[in-house]
C-alpha cells in the first residue's frame, strides 16, 4: 500500500472539504467530491484492482483516462449493476460499490490465478490448437467460464435513455486547449458551433495542470457562442459527417427510473477532431503488474487529484517526454530513483535536473506480483553493464505517444509514419474532418492554439484549411521489446496478449496487421487497443523487418469506445418495442370478454372464452356457431387499398395471378399477388367498383407490402400507365357477418333488401348504406359459409357491431375470434399465405397452375413460373391431410417422412385443427409431388414420435361449395 | 447514415428511404431466355466507384428517383427521375 494524498496546493479536480464514502469488494473506502473510483483507489493504496481476462494475473491501475486496460470494475448500486467499467472513468460518488472482475473467491486469493501456469496451454489462437482432443466441446465451458471480465444483471434496466438529433455547423470533439481554439474561432466566424467534451470539465491537461489561461479560454469560447458539452463522448464519425455520441447524465448517483444517457446524432457541416493522444507503454517483463503505469498518468493523478500513486518512482523511457514528467513529479515531491532510458545517450534529447538518468537501460524484471516491490535495470544489450536493482514502489511507462487518430480514420482519412516520433499521423484530412492538436500530430502548446484557430476560422469562413505543423514531441524510438529478457513482456494487456503472442504469429506467417489483430485478439478487447494498438504492429514490423509503415494499421471502426445497449436502444424497449395497432372497436371486443393476442402487429381477440372455457373450448365453441347458425367477425385489420384510374384494371392484370379486367362492375375475383421470383407473396379479394375505380383486400400482414410494391411498380416499371393508389386499411372498418343464418341477423336489424343473397351473389361487391352510413358491402368467405364483409367509416365499428348483437345471440350465433376463423379456413382448406405457404411456394404448388394458362399478361413473376426449376415435380405441393387412427392431431411443422431420423424430409405439416364440425383432425401440409399423391399413407414425425397418415381430398367440409351460397 | 437528396423535398436522413438497388435495370420480356432472366433478377455489377441507384422516400412523399452515388466515398453526383436516361 503506498498510495497518498499529495497536500495542497496539488489537487485541481478534487474538494478536500467534501469527504465521500465508497466501497470496494465490500471494504469502506474514502474519497474527495472530484475524484473518481481509480483516484480514489490510488489515494487509499489500492494497487491490486482485477484479474486479467485469460490468465487471471493481478491487474491494477493503468492509465488515468478512457484508454485504461486493466482498472476494470462492475459497479452495482441499488438493483443495478452495469459491468467492466473503467475505474479511470468513472466519477467518484456517496455509497458507489465496485467489485473485481474475473475472480473468485476474492480478487487477492483467485483460484483462476492457476491459469498463470497454464500459460504454455493458451498461446495466441490457442483454441484452434489445444483442447482439441478429444474434443473442444468438453473444455469449451470450463474455458469460458474462467476467461471473461464482469458481470451483467440478469435484472431488467429500470434507467431511460433517450436519443436526440441536432444540426451543427462546425462540431469540435475534444475540450482541451486544440478543441477550444477550434471551436471559439469558428463561432466568432459565425458557424453554429458545438463543442463535446468527454469529462466532466472542459481544459484538458492545461485545465488539470491548473494553468490559470485556460479558464479565460473557456469563458471566450462561451462568450463566443460555442454550446459546450460535457460528459458527452463522440464514439463515431459515420457517412455523410453524422457524428454520434453518448452525454452521460448521471455522472453521480442514480435514481431509479432516472434519465441515464443521451445518444446524440450530430449531423455537422464540418467535424473537427481535438481527441488529443495516448501515452504508449514500454514493454518489458512483468510490465502488467499493479504498480505500472503510464507516466502521464500519474503525473495527472498528483496534479488533478492530488494522489501520488507512490513514492520511489523508476521511469522506463524510450522518448524524450520522460524528462518532463520526472521534473513534474520531483516538483510535486515524489522522489524519482532514475529515468531508464531504451535509447543510447545519441537519441536522448532531454533531460530533468537532478534525476538520475541512465541511457541504453533497461527494466530487466519486475519485483513483486499484486504490487510493485522493486525493478532489476540492465543494460538494454543485455551484458555491457551489470544489473542493479532499484527498490522503486512505481514504475512509470513513457515510450512515446499515440496521436487519437480513430475518428479521422473512420471519415476516412488515411495515415502516415513519421519516424522521429514513432507515430501515425493523418495524412491530409479526412472528408468532412479535420484534426487538431496532439491527435494531428502537433504537440507544442503554442503551435497548437494557432493551428486550431485557423482551422476554426477557415470552416467558418470557407477559406482553405490549413495543414497540420506536425511535431514537437521530441524523439521516440519506435523499438520498445527487450529482446533478451525472460517472462511475460505484454502488448495487450486486457486481452492478456504478450510479445511471445506476436512472435508466434510472425513465425506462423500472419503477417498482415489484420491477421495479427485476429489470431492473437490483441486490439480487440473493450479497449480497441488503446495503449496496444502502435506497440503490437511496430512489433510485428521488427520480426517481419518491415518499417511500421509498410505493416500499416488495422481499420478504425466505431465505436470509439464502449456504447451501452440502452444508449442504443433508447425509447424502443417494452410496448415502444414493436408498437401495436389496436382495433377501433377494442372496448367493444374487451367488453365480450376478448381474450387479445398479438397477430402481425395486430392486438386482436383470438377467442372470446365464456367463464371456465379455455381458449380451445372456446374457439371449438365459436367455430362451430358460425356453421350451425352466424357468427360475427371484427375483420377491421384487412388490408384494404383502392386503386383509381383509366389504367387500374391493366395494372391489376400485371400485378396479380387472375384476370381482374374482366370484371364487370359489382364483381369480385380472387387473386394472388407474386413477386418477380414466382413466390407467392400475397393473397386476396379484387373487387371492381367502377370503370376505373378498384377496392383490393390484401392479407392483414401484407398490405404495407402490397402497397409499396404496386407503387414500386408503376413508378418504376410500368410508368407509363396512369393509376393512382390509395392503402385505406385505417380509414374502413370490416364486420363480417358469416354463418346460414348470416341474411336473417342482417335482414333483421334492417339492412337494405338488395344485399339478399338471391339478389347479391357470391363475389360480388355493391355500395349500400345503413341509414345514413355509407357501405361497402362484399361478399366473399374465408369461413365456407355465406359471408357478408360489411366495409363502413372505422369509427363506427363498434356500434354496428353492437347493433348486430342482439340478432346474432338471438339465433344462437356469437362473436367469433381469429382460432375460430383458422379452424373455419383449414375446414375448407383455404391457405393462409405466410403459414401454408412460404418463401419457395409457387402458385402451381397451391393449386393455380391452371390460372396462368388463358391470361396474355406478363405478370409479375411470370417469367419465373416457366423456368425448369419451376416445373420439377418434385416440388412440395399443397395437401390435405387426417390421421390414419381419425384422432391424433397432426402437429403444426411437423416433418413428413419415411424410416428412421436422420433421414430425407419430403414435406411437412402447415395448419392443424381439431375441426368441430367432423370432430377429427383436419390438417394441410406442403408434401413433395402431393398433387398426384390422393389417397397415400405417409408417415409425420414429431419429437420421435411417429403419426401415420393419410393424404385425402380437399376441402374437409362442405365439398361442392354449397353452403356459400346460403 | 447518408443524406439522401429526394428528388422532390430535398435532402433528408437516409432512415427515411428505402434503397432499391441497381438502377436502370431492362426487364426481359416473356420470352427472354433462363439465362437472360436470371442475369435480370439477380446478376449485379458491384463497382467500387460510381453507382446508379433507385431510392424511395418511403417515410416522406413516397417519390422512386435515380440517385448517382459514389460506393466508397458516399457522394451523391446525381439526383434524376426514374423514366430520366442516366447522367453524361
Amino acid at each position: 500500500m503506498s498510495g497518498s494524498r499529495l497536500a495542497p496546493p496539488f489537487g485541481t479536480r478534487i474538494e478536500r472539504s467534501r469527504p465521500i464514502s465508497f466501497l470496494f469488494n465490500g471494504h469502506v473506502l474514502a474519497g474527495l467530491q472530484g475524484d473518481t473510483l481509480a483516484s480514489a483507489l490510488l489515494a487509499n493504496g489500492v494497487r491490486l484492482v482485477g484479474r486479467s481476462f485469460k490468465l487471471h494475473r493481478p491487474r491494477g491501475i493503468f492509465s488515468c483516462g478512457i484508454e485504461e486496460p486493466t482498472g476494470i470494475v462492475d459497479l452495482i448500486d441499488g438493483s443495478h449493476r452495469t459491468p467492466n467499467v473503467r475505474a479511470t472513468l468513472a466519477e467518484l460518488h456517496d455509497g458507489l460499490a465496485a467489485q473485481s472482475v474475473n475472480c473468485w473467491p476474492g480478487v487477492a486469493f483467485d483460484v483462476g490465478s492457476v491459469n498463470g501456469w497454464l500459460a504454455p496451454l493458451l498461446p495466441a489462437g490457442f483454441y484452434y490448437k489445444t483442447f482439441k482432443w478429444p474434443t473442444w466441446r468438453l473444455f469449451e465451458p470450463a474455458v469460458r467460464r474462467m476467461a471473461g471480465l464482469g458481470r451483467a444483471s440478469l435484472a431488467a434496466d429500470s434507467d431511460r435513455y433517450e436519443e436526440v438529433s441536432a444540426q451543427v455547423d462546425v462540431l469540435v470533439i475534444g475540450g482541451g486547449i486544440a478543441g477550444l481554439c477550434a471551436a471559439t474561432a469558428a463561432a466568432e466566424g459565425g458557424a453554429r458551433t458545438t463543442l463535446l467534451c468527454a469529462g466532466p470539465v472542459p481544459g484538458g491537461t492545461l485545465g488539470w495542470r491548473g494553468d490559470p489561461a485556460i479558464a479565460a479560454k473557456i469563458a471566450k469560447a462561451a462568450r463566443a457562442g460555442v454550446t459546450i458539452m460535457t460528459r458527452t463522448l463522440a464514439f463515431g464519425v459515420y457517412d455523410h459527417n453524422l457524428v454520434c455520441a453518448t452525454e452521460q447524465l448521471a455522472g453521480t448517483a442514480t435514481l431509479p427510473g432516472a434519465l441515464r444517457e443521451r445518444l446524440w446524432k450530430f449531423r455537422a457541416r464540418s467535424i473537427v477532431s481535438a481527441q488529443g493522444a495516448t501515452e504508449r507503454p514500454m514493454i518489458f517483463p512483468g510490465n502488467d503488474r499493479p504498480g505500472v503505469m503510464l507516466a502521464g498518468a500519474a503525473d495527472k493523478y498528483a496534479h488533478a487529484y492530488g494522489v501520488a500513486c507512490g513514492r520511489r518512482v523508476v521511469i522506463a523511457a524510450n522518448g524524450d517526454s520522460a524528462y518532463r514528467i520526472a521534473g513534474s513529479l520531483r516538483a510535486v515531491g515524489m522522489e524519482v530513483l532514475a529515468v531508464l532510458d531504451r535509447r543510447p545517450n545519441s537519441h536522448i534529447g532531454a533531460h530533468a535536473e537532478g534525476v538520475r538518468s541512465l541511457a541504453h537501460t533497461a527494466i530487466g524484471r519486475v519485483i513483486g506480483s499484486s504490487s510493485v516491490r522493486g525493478c532489476i535495470a540492465v543494460a538494454a544489450d543485455g551484458h555491457s553493464t551489470p544489473p542493479e536493482r532499484l527498490n522503486c514502489d512505481l514504475i512509470l511507462s513513457a515510450g512515446g505517444y499515440a496521436p487519437a487518430v480513430h475518428l479521422h480514420s473512420q471519415a476516412g482519412g488515411r495515415l502516415r509514419w513519421v519516424k522521429e516520433a514513432s507515430m501515425f499521423v493523418p495524412d491530409g484530412f479526412a472528408p468532412g474532418l479535420v484534426s487538431v492538436g496532439a491527435c494531428a500530430g502537433v504537440f507544442p502548446q503554442a503551435i497548437v492554439a494557432e493551428h486550431a484557430e485557423e482551422v476554426g476560422r477557415a470552416l467558418a469562413l470557407g477559406f482553405t484549411v490549413p495543414a497540420a505543423p506536425v511535431g514537437g514531441l521530441g524523439r521516440s524510438l519506435a523499438s520498445s521489446r527487450l529482446g533478451t529478457a525472460r517472462g511475460k513482456q505484454f502488448i495487450d494487456l486486457q486481452n492478456d496478449v504478450a510479445v511471445s503472442d506476436v512472435g508466434l504469429a510472425a513465425l506462423e506467417n500472419y503477417r498482415s496487421v489484420e491477421h495479427l489483430k485476429r489470431y492473437t485478439t490483441t486490439g480487440m478487447a473493450t479497449d480497441q487497443g488503446k495503449t496496444s494498438n502502435v506497440d503490437a504492429l511496430v512489433l510485428l514490423g521488427e520480426l517481419t523487418r518491415r518499417e511500421p509503415a509498410e505493416v500499416g494499421t488495422t481499420k478504425y471502426r466505431p465505436p470509439f469506445a464502449p456504447v451501452s445497449f440502452g444508449a442504443l436502444v433508447g425509447r424502443r424497449v417494452g410496448s415502444l418495442y414493436r408498437p401495436l395497432k389496436r382495433l377501433a372497436a377494442v372496448d367493444w371486443h374487451a367488453a365480450r370478454g376478448a381474450l387479445f393476442e398479438h397477430f402481425g402487429n395486430w392486438h386482436r381477440p383470438a377467442a372470446y372464452p365464456l367463464a371456465g372455457e379455455s381458449l380451445h373450448d372456446a374457439a371449438q365453441r365459436e367455430a362451430r356457431s358460425v356453421r350451425r347458425s352466424v357468427g360475427l367477425f371484427d375483420g377491421s385489420p384487412l388490408g384494404k387499398i383502392e386503386l383509381w384510374g383509366p389504367d387500374a384494371a391493366q395494372f391489376l392484370d400485371l400485378m396479380y395471378v387472375g384476370t381482374m379486367s374482366t370484371l364487370a362492375a359489382g364483381q369480385a375475383r380472387y387473386g394472388l399477388l407474386l413477386n418477380e421470383h414466382g413466390v407467392v407473396v400475397d393473397d386476396g379479394i379484387v373487387a371492381r367498383l367502377g370503370e376505373g375505380h378498384f377496392w383490393v383486400n390484401t392479407t392483414s400482414a401484407g398490405v404495407e407490402r402490397t402497397a409499396a410494391a404496386f407503387e414500386e411498380w408503376l413508378q418504376c416499371e410500368f410508368t407509363a400507365l396512369k393509376v393512382l393508389v390509395t392503402p385505406v386499411t385505417s380509414r374502413f372498418g370490416n364486420v363480417t357477418v358469416c354463418g346460414p343464418k348470416a341474411w336473417e341477423a342482417m335482414a333483421a336489424v334492417g339492412f337494405d333488401a338488395a344485399l339478399a343473397p338471391n339478389s347479391m351473389r357470391h363475389m360480388t361487391i355493391r355500395e349500400s348504406a345503413f341509414g345514413a352510413l355509407p357501405l361497402r358491402v362484399l361478399r366473399a368467405s374465408f369461413t365456407g359459409e355465406l359471408s357478408y364483409e360489411i366495409n363502413l367509416p372505422v369509427e363506427q365499428t363498434g356500434e354496428m357491431l353492437e347493433r348486430l348483437w342482439p340478432a346474432v345471440t338471438g339465433r344462437g350465433g356469437c362473436v367469433y375470434g381469429i382460432e375460430a376463423l383458422e379452424i373455419l379456413r383449414t375446414e375448407k382448406g383455404y391457405i393462409h399465405v405466410g403459414t401454408d405457404t412460404d418463401g419457395t411456394t409457387l402458385p402451381g404448388d397451391i393449386g393455380f397452375a391452371r390460372a396462368l394458362d388463358g391470361k396474355r399478361a406478363n405478370f409479375v413473376g411470370r417469367r419465373s413460373l416457366l423456368r425448369p426449376a419451376a416445373r420439377d415435380p418434385q416440388r412440395l405441393q399443397l395437401v390435405a391431410l387426417a390421421p390414419a387412427d381419425g384422432r391424433t392431431l397432426l402437429p403444426t411443422g411437423a416433418q413428413v417422412a419415411d424410416g428412421v431420423p436422420p433421414t430425407r424430409a419430403e414435406g411437412h405439416v402447415t395448419s392443424s385443427y381439431w375441426s368441430p364440425e367432423l370432430e377429427a383432425p383436419v390438417a394441410l401440409a406442403m408434401l413433395a409431388r402431393g398433387s398426384e399423391r390422393l389417397g397415400a399413407r405417409i408417415c409425420v414425425q414429431h419429437l420421435g414420435r411417429r403419426i401415420d397418415a393419410v393424404v385425402v381430398k380437399a376441402p374437409f367440409v362442405d365439398p361442392l361449395g354449397e353452403r356459400l351460397h346460403g | 447514415m447518408m443524406r439522401i437528396p429526394c428528388i422532390l423535398c430535398g435532402e433528408r436522413d437516409e432512415s427515411e428511404f428505402t434503397c432499391g438497388g441497381t438502377a436502370h435495370l431492362v426487364r426481359p420480356p416473356l420470352e427472354a431466355s433462363d439465362r437472360e432472366w436470371a442475369e435480370y433478377l439477380f446478376f449485379r455489377d458491384n463497382p467500387k466507384g460510381v453507382h446508379l441507384e433507385r431510392w424511395r422516400h418511403s417515410y416522406g412523399c413516397g417519390q422512386w428517383f435515380n440517385i448517382e452515388r459514389h460506393s466508397v466515398t458516399h457522394e451523391i453526383s446525381s439526383v434524376y427521375a426514374v423514366t430520366e436516361p442516366p447522367p453524361r
